[in-house]
């Protein structure tokens, strides 16, 4: 089965900015493929790259067969794209901008319509459907934008941080429509500063930096490439954290990491579950009361730590994506 | 691999894989969808057509009672009959720059790059948005001609001369729509976009024949007032309505003025029309 993406040595300058230094990236059909990686890594360079609105430099890029530099009109016809922003008319009603990117894509009236309907209730969003879309809340605009790319029946839906600045609620019902769409068939590369994203939802994870790839796998892949298991510790005391880090110093030969506002230690060992013994048992001796103790396996942010030497943003936080749209072109200066 | 069209029905479809392959719409029908896009958009968003009718109508106010009795016309004809020409032909400047910062917007917040990612013909999106744009600005030029006339204007020309008037700034208002998509094209954003625009729009409305004789400013402007295109335009509109060039206080006859605004109709399209098109559809 021909790979939905192929990508090999693309590169992308724009100004003195490099936004892609040589990526190579393979995405199979049938699983969504997550990008990861901080801003400024170019994934959306990659991704409008993807979408043809960015041509590359130099190297191969192709969609499922397609060659996208020789024919571009026929990869428009396979894909759809839903950007940074959610791009839906306010003015309309959510209907009337699905029917209008159906009617685009060449279906006539009835066929729009219907294409429209369909994708209003699989998105649940059929009752909002003849409401203006200004008075949409953030998490219905986004899914209607979601349903914007997926009215033309693409093979491949390209998903630029689809979920930012959206509330925990409305993050993990978009997550749930993500999955149902690969479970009818549609392929999906997304991109996401969000390591919980990536965990979630996709079998095949890119990690990205500096415009190529650093690493890729499955979330267990790299976490296992990356990582050993890790000792959770916590204190009910904030003061006792000093004394917890030295104990968990004396059981491995990595520095512990804490942090005071979680109020969190932590460590890598080799071997997870007897080294955890050997702690509960210092920190017994020391009567420090507790209250969390464990062992788990790294996070996508430790991975990434450990695969690039930083740090990526935290989380699921309210990330103001604003300079994020960095590869559009306000003037000629982008720091992609 | 195969790809099969097929209708579009429930996802209940027996076949799963049904990747159709969309051909995309044609350039007729993506210009008619993006018209009636920014169509829609007007239409429910109230402010956007009322509140430059609003000022439009206070423009038309100033000029023609307070400053009015302080303008002399130079060759005896009635400041409102001179002026209302003139404020028409303008209005579709001052109604156009309203368009760059919705322009502007789309351009920043990814509609455009949406656009650009479907299967359709590239210049279809712009030439879509040039004709909402110029029917807009043309029922905002209906709204005003009818405030000419509540104020006192009355034509001097004959019916079929007004209505060539008319016409003419039909097709001007349709020329400078381009004009103002191409400025928010490569405004980057709606305030840049807006603030190139004033600065495009006032001094080629002010220092024009639309609201005073050339004769009566400073030798210095003159030749930039007097050969510039909205001169060309107003002079050409003001004749017809009025009856003749001497009317319109200019020299050569309205056939002329009425030629030379073709002339520069057709070159402002040709050149903004084009870098419109190459802007918006270009692969960056």
């Amino acid at each position: 089965m021909t790979p939905i993406i192929e990508a090999r040595g693309l590169t992308k300058r724009f100004g003195d900015v490099e936004a892609l230094a040589g990526l190579d990236l393979v995405a199979e059909s049938g699983r969504i493929t997550a990008l990861l990686g901080p801003n400024g890594a170019g994934k959306t360079t990659f991704v409008s790259a993807v979408a043809t609105l960015v041509r590359p430099d130099a190297g191969e890029l192709r969609v499922a067969g397609i060659d996208v530099a020789g024919d571009p009109r026929r990869v428009r016809q396979v894909i759809g794209l839903a950007g940074q922003f959610a791009s839906v008319e306010p003015a309309m009603t959510g209907r009337e901008n699905l029917q209008l990117v159906a009617r685009l894509f060449g279906l006539d009236r009835r066929a729009a319509r219907a294409a429209a309907d369909d994708v209003l209730d699989r998105l649940g969003l059929a009752e909002a459907g003849d409401r203006l879309v200004r008075t949409y809340s953030g998490g219905m605009r986004r899914r209607l934008d979601l349903g914007a790319s997926l009215v033309g029946r693409p093979r491949l839906l390209l998903l630029d941080e689809p979920t930012t600045g959206l509330d925990p609620r409305s993050r993990r019902e978009l997550w749930d429509a993500i999955r149902g769409l690969v479970a009818d068939g549609v392929d999906v590369l997304l991109t996401t500063q969000y390591l919980e994203e990536a965990d979630n939802l996709a079998r095949h994870v890119v990690i990205m930096d500096h415009g190529r790839v650093i690493d890729a796998g499955t979330p267990d892949e790299l976490k296992d490439r990356a990582g050993r298991d890790v000792i959770d510790v916590r204190p009910r005391a904030a003061g006792d954290l000093p004394a917890v880090e030295e104990i968990l110093a004396s059981v491995s030969d990595d520095t512990p990491q804490s942090d005071i506002n979680t109020q969190r230690a932590s460590v890598s060992v080799d071997t997870g579950a007897d080294k955890l013994t050997l702690v509960v048992q210092k920190l017994h001796d020391q009567r420090i009361s507790l209250d969390d103790v464990g062992v788990r396996r790294p996070s996508l942010d430790e991975v990434f730590l450990a695969l690039t030497g930083q740090a990526l943003a935290p989380s699921g936080n309210d990330h103001d994506d604003h300079d994020d749209h960095d590869d559009r072109d306000h003037g000629d200066t982008a720091a992609a | 691999m195969s790809t099969t069209t097929t209708t579009i029905g429930p996802t209940t479809d027996t076949q799963p894989a049904a990747l159709v392959s969309a051909t995309g719409a044609g350039f007729a029908t993506a210009t008619v969808q993006s018209a009636r896009r920014t169509f829609l958009q007007y239409l429910r968003t109230p402010q956007l057509l009322v509140l430059p009718t609003i000022t439009g109508a206070m423009f038309l106010f100033i000029f023609r009672y307070v400053f009015g009795g302080a303008i002399d016309t130079g060759h005896g004809v009635d400041y409102v009959d001179f002026l209302v020409p003139g404020f028409l032909l303008t209005t579709i400047l001052w109604t156009g720059m309203n368009a760059p910062a919705g322009v502007a917007e789309d351009a920043a917040s990814g509609v455009h790059d949406r656009f650009r990612s479907l299967p359709i013909p590239r210049a279809a999106v712009v030439a879509g948005r040039s004709l909402a744009d110029g029917a807009l600005t043309s029922w905002t030029l209906f709204v005003n001609a009818l405030l000419g006339f509540a104020v006192g204007f009355r034509t001097h020309g004959d019916v079929a001369a007004v209505v060539a008037a008319f016409g003419l700034m039909l097709v001007a208002t349709y020329v400078f729509s381009w004009v103002f998509l191409t400025l928010g094209l490569v405004g980057g954003n709606a305030q840049a976009a807006q603030g190139i625009s004033t600065l495009i729009v006032v001094p080629f409305t002010f220092l024009s024949s639309a609201y005073v004789p050339v004769g009566s400013m400073p030798g210095w402007l003159q030749p930039f007032a007097e050969h510039q295109p909205i001169t060309v335009m107003v002079n050409a509109v003001r004749s017809l309505m009025l009856g003749g060039t001497q009317a319109a206080g200019v020299g050569h006859t309205t056939g002329y003025w009425v030629v030379l605004s073709f002339v520069w109709c057709a070159g402002i399209l040709a050149v903004f029309s084009g870098l419109a098109v190459a802007r918006f559809a270009r692969t960056r």
